[in-house]
C-alpha cells in the first residue's frame, strides 16, 4: 500500500493507462477534480487527494477508481458516477455496490483490489509502483522508496560491486533474448574505450505486448534509476531511451521524469555528490519492428535506416558510434533498483533455476480478464490463463496461446501445464519474447494466424539479407494459398525446408526466428493444415473460401439476436423458431457466430 | 500550432529544420516534426534536410520510406489508424478495414480525394486489452465494431474534429 500524507483521509487512484483513457478515464479524473474542488466541499478537498496513475492492469474492467486506505476498487467508472462516489463513499463511508468487481466464479461482489482473483496471485516487482503513484510526481516515487537504491549504489558500493550484485541476481534481459544483464555490464566495463553509452530499449514492437508502455507511462523514474545505476557501474556519461513512435504518452511521461530528476540532482553533474556525470536523452523511433533488435536500434539512433549488423562483436564492446554500450529493455531496467535495494539473494528467491525473478505478461485475446499480469517465473500457463485470466469467455473452447510475438510460437492445450520461463518456452518451440500471451479459442484459425504473422514480418523485414527477405515472402505466398483453399500436400514439407534455411542463414534474430509461427503451428496443429488442404475446410470458420455456416435447429432458440448483426440480411426465421442462414447471401464474416449465446451456429 | 508556422514553403521548412542541430542523428526527429506540421514529408523539405545535416538526399529518402511513421503522400485531416496487432487481428480488425472501405472508399495507405480522410494500419498501439482498437488522429477508440465505426465516421464528417471530449 502506498504512503499517505497524515492530514489526508482519502487517497483516490484513477487509472489513466492507455486502455482506461480510451474508455474515458481522463473525464473521470476531471469530474473527480471538479467535484472535490467545488466550493461547498472545501473540507473534502483538504482531506482528499486524487491521483492520475499508470495502468492498474485489469484493463478489461476499466476505468478504475481505487480508494485508499479502505481499499475499495470501483470498476467501469464513468464521469457520471463521480458525484455518487463522492457523496456516498467519501462523505458517508458507504460502498457503491453496483461499481464493485463481480467475481463470476464465486458469484460475489469483491471490494478490495487484492481480493480480486486477477490480482491475488500476482507478485509485482517491475510493476511495483505502476497504478499507485502519479507518474508525473517525483515526490510519489520518493515516498515509495525511489532513488534509495541509487543512493546505496553510488555512495556505499564500488562499481564492480554493483556489477557483481546484478550478476548474482541472475537477471536475464526481459526484451526477448534472455541474455544475463550482469554479463553485458561486465563486458562493457572491461572494454577500455571511452565514452560509453547506456541505452534503454523502449521500442516494444511485439504486437500484443504493452508492459513496457505501462512502465514508461506509469513509473518512468524506475527506468531512469536503473539506467543511472548502470552508468555508475560501467562509467558511462550519456544515456538514450529509444521509444516506439506509437507511444506518445510514454515520451511525455519520461520527458517530465527526466526534467524532475535533473532538477533534484539525480541526473546531470556530480550526481548525489558521487562525482558521476550522467544525462539521458529520449529518441523517438520511426515505427519499424526490426528496431527492437539491438543493433538495428543503435543504427536508428545514429541516424540510419534500422538495419541490424552481424553480432560477431557485441554492443557491450562496440555499440553506439562504435563505443562500448549497454542496451537493456524497459522491464529489465525497472528491475535494477529493486535488486540493488533488496539484494540479489532476495531476487533469486523468486523464479526458477534458470530464470530468476518475475515476468510481466500481457494477457490478451480470447480471455475474460485481459490486462497486465506479473508473476514469478515458472508460473504455469494454466494458472495465468484460467486462475488469473478467468478462462475463455462465451463458453468457447481454449485452443492455443501465442507467446513471444511474431518470433514466438503457438502452444496447444496439451501443454497448459508448461512452466513459463526462458528455457521451457524455447523447448516447446516458442520463446519468452517480451511477454505477450495471446489466447486463442476455437474461432481462431491457426493457419490464418501463421499467415498473419508472416504478413506482419514481410512488412517488417528490413530486406538486408536474402534468407529472411525471400524466405518470408515464399512462406507467406504458400500460407495465403492454403488459406484460399489452393494448398497442396507438398507445401508442408516445402515450408519446413525454407524455414530451416532461414533459421540457419539469416543475419539477425528477426530472420532466424521468423519461421517460428509456421513451425510451431505445423508441429501442434498439423491436422488443421491437412483439413485446409485435403478436406477443403477451415474448422474455425475464418478462411472465407473454406467456411460454410449453418444453424443447428436443435440448439437455436429463435431469440433473434443474430438477425440484426448480419450485415447482408442473410439470416431468416420467425421469432422463437429455429433460424437458418441463406448460404448464397452469406459473406462468412462470422458476426452471427460471435453474437450467438447458445453456440447454435456451426461451421460445416 | 498556428497556420503561419505550418506554411508549406521553403520558409516554413527552414523554420522547422533549423530548429534542430545539423547532425545526422536528428534526421528522424526532423521528419517527425515535418510530419506533424504537414501530415506528410514534402520532397523539398527532405532535400533541405539532407543538405542541412550533410548527407546525400538518397539517405534521407531511404529513411523516409523505411520507417512506417512517415508518408510521402499527404494524409487526410482525419487519419484513421486501424490497429492490426495480433489481438486486434483475431478480434476482427479486418471488419473495420472493410467497413471504412465501404463508407469512404479508401484502403490502407490511401487518402480521400478531398484530403479529408486517410487510412493506414498500425502493428500494435499497445491497447490490446480493449481490442479491436481504432486510432483517429490521437484518440483511441476501444472495442470498435461495424456499427460503432459508422458513428465515428459520422462524428468526423463535415469538419468535425471531435474536440469536445477533451
Amino acid at each position: 500500500m502506498t504512503t499517505m500524507n497524515k492530514s489526508l483521509i482519502h487517497l483516490l487512484l484513477v487509472c489513466c493507462g492507455t486502455g482506461c483513457v480510451a474508455n474515458g478515464a481522463r473525464e473521470v479524473y476531471q469530474a473527480l477534480k471538479d467535484n472535490l474542488t467545488s466550493d461547498d466541499k472545501a473540507v473534502l478537498a483538504a482531506t482528499t487527494s486524487a491521483r492520475a496513475t499508470g495502468c492498474h492492469g485489469l484493463c478489461a474492467q476499466g476505468p478504475f477508481v481505487r480508494i485508499l486506505p479502505e481499499d475499495i476498487t470501483y470498476c467501469r467508472v464513468k464521469a457520471a458516477d463521480i458525484p455518487e462516489i463522492v457523496e456516498k463513499t467519501l462523505k458517508q463511508g458507504e460502498v457503491v455496490k453496483r461499481l464493485l468487481f463481480r467475481d463470476r466464479q464465486k458469484k460475489a461482489l469483491v471490494q478490495g483490489q487484492n481480493d480480486i482473483p486477477f490480482y491475488r496471485r500476482q507478485t509485482r516487482v517491475a510493476l511495483r509502483n505502476v497504478g499507485l503513484i502519479d507518474p508525473s510526481s517525483l515526490q510519489d516515487y520518493l515516498e515509495r522508496g525511489g532513488y534509495r537504491a541509487l543512493e546505496k549504489s553510488l555512495l556505499d558500493m564500488r562499481p564492480e560491486q554493483v556489477i557483481e550484485e546484478i550478476i548474482k541476481s541472475g537477471l536475464r534481459g526481459r526484451g526477448g533474448g534472455g541474455f544475463p544483464a550482469g554479463l553485458k555490464w561486465k563486458a562493457c566495463a572491461a572494454t577500455p574505450a571511452q565514452p560509453r553509452y547506456i541505452i534503454c530499449n523502449g521500442d516494444e514492437g511485439d504486437p500484443g505486448a504493452f508492459m513496457d508502455e505501462s512502465i514508461m507511462e506509469g513509473d518512468p523514474h524506475s527506468v531512469l534509476e536503473g539506467m543511472i545505476i548502470a552508468a555508475y557501474a560501467v562509467g558511462a556519461s550519456t544515456g538514450f531511451i529509444y521509444v516506439r513512435d506509437e507511444y506518445a504518452q510514454s515520451v511525455a511521461s519520461l520527458q517530465k521524469a527526466i526534467e524532475e530528476a535533473e532538477n533534484h540532482g539525480f541526473l546531470g553533474e556530480n550526481i548525489l555528490g558521487s562525482g558521476l556525470d550522467f544525462d539521458i536523452e529520449i529518441v523517438r523511433g520511426g515505427g519499424a519492428f526490426v528496431c527492437g533488435e539491438e543493433t538495428a536500434l543503435i543504427a536508428s539512433i545514429e541516424g540510419h535506416v534500422g538495419e541490424p549488423w552481424d553480432k560477431y562483436v557485441f554492443p557491450s564492446e562496440k555499440g553506439l558510434w562504435g563505443q562500448p554500450t549497454i542496451i537493456n529493455n524497459v522491464e529489465t531496467w525497472a528491475n535494477i533498483p529493486v535488486i540493488m535495494e533488496r539484494g540479489a539473494s532476495w531476487f533469486t528467491s523468486l523464479g526458477t533455476e534458470g530464470s530468476k525473478g518475475t515476468k510481466v505478461f500481457s494477457l490478451v485475446g480470447k480471455v475474460a480478464n485481459t490486462g497486465l499480469v506479473e508473476v514469478p517465473m515458472g508460473t504455469t500457463l494454466r494458472e495465468i490463463i484460467f486462475d488469473i485470466g478467468g478462462g475463455v469467455p462465451q463458453g468457447r473452447k481454449f485452443k492455443a496461446v501465442q507467446t513471444g510475438g511474431p518470433s514466438g510460437g503457438c502452444i496447444p492445450a496439451e501443454l497448459l501445464d508448461l512452466k513459463l520461463d526462458f528455457d521451457s518456452l524455447s523447448q516447446a518451440g516458442s520463446m519468452m519474447g517480451s511477454g505477450g500471451l495471446i489466447v486463442m479459442d476455437d474461432r481462431t484459425c491457426m493457419v490464418e494466424v501463421a499467415r498473419y504473422y508472416l504478413s506482419f514480418l514481410a512488412g517488417e523485414s528490413c530486406g538486408k539479407c536474402v534468407p529472411c527477405r525471400e524466405g518470408i515472402k515464399c512462406l507467406l505466398e504458400i500460407l495465403t494459398r492454403i488459406c484460399h483453399g489452393q494448398g497442396e500436400i507438398e507445401d508442408l514439407e516445402l515450408m519446413e525446408d525454407i524455414a530451416e534455411t532461414m533459421q540457419q542463414a539469416s543475419l539477425c534474430a528477426l530472420g532466424r526466428t521468423a519461421s517460428n509461427p509456421v513451425l510451431s503451428t505445423l508441429r501442434y496443429f498439423r491436422e488443421e493444415y491437412l483439413e485446409h488442404i485435403e478436406g477443403q475446410r477451415c474448422p474455425a470458420g475464418i478462411c472465407r473460401e473454406l467456411s460454410e455456416f449453418w444453424i443447428d435447429p436443435a440448439i437455436c432458440t429463435g431469440c433473434g439476436l443474430c438477425l440484426p448483426r448480419c450485415p447482408v440480411e442473410g439470416i431468416k426465421g420467425e421469432k422463437k423458431q429455429a433460424h437458418r442462414i441463406e448460404s448464397d447471401k452469406c459473406i462468412r464474416c462470422g458476426e452471427c457466430i460471435d453474437s450467438c449465446s447458445f453456440q447454435a451456429i456451426k461451421v460445416k | 500550432m498556428s497556420e503561419q508556422e505550418c506554411e508549406e514553403n521553403i520558409e516554413g521548412f527552414r523554420r522547422i529544420i533549423y530548429g534542430f542541430p545539423g547532425e545526422k542523428r536528428y534526421i528522424i526527429a526532423i521528419m517527425h516534426e515535418l510530419s506533424r506540421c504537414y501530415r506528410y514529408l514534402p520532397r523539398a523539405a527532405l532535400e533541405l534536410t539532407a543538405e542541412y545535416v550533410g548527407v546525400p538526399f538518397s539517405q534521407v529518402y531511404s529513411m523516409a520510406t523505411f520507417y512506417r511513421a512517415f508518408s510521402l503522400q499527404p494524409r487526410g485531416r482525419v487519419n484513421f489508424k486501424v490497429c492490426d496487432g495480433t489481438t486486434c487481428h483475431i478480434k476482427g480488425s479486418n471488419i473495420l478495414l472493410d467497413e471504412i472501405y465501404k463508407n469512404l472508399g479508401i484502403g490502407p495507405g490511401e487518402t480521400t480525394a478531398d484530403r479529408e480522410f486517410s487510412l493506414e494500419t498500425v502493428n500494435c498501439i499497445g491497447a490490446c486489452a480493449i481490442a479491436p482498437a481504432l486510432l483517429v488522429n490521437e484518440r483511441v477508440y476501444p472495442r470498435v465494431n461495424a456499427a460503432a465505426l459508422k458513428e465515428i465516421i459520422k462524428e468526423y464528417r463535415g469538419g468535425g474534429d471531435n474536440d469536445h471530449h477533451e
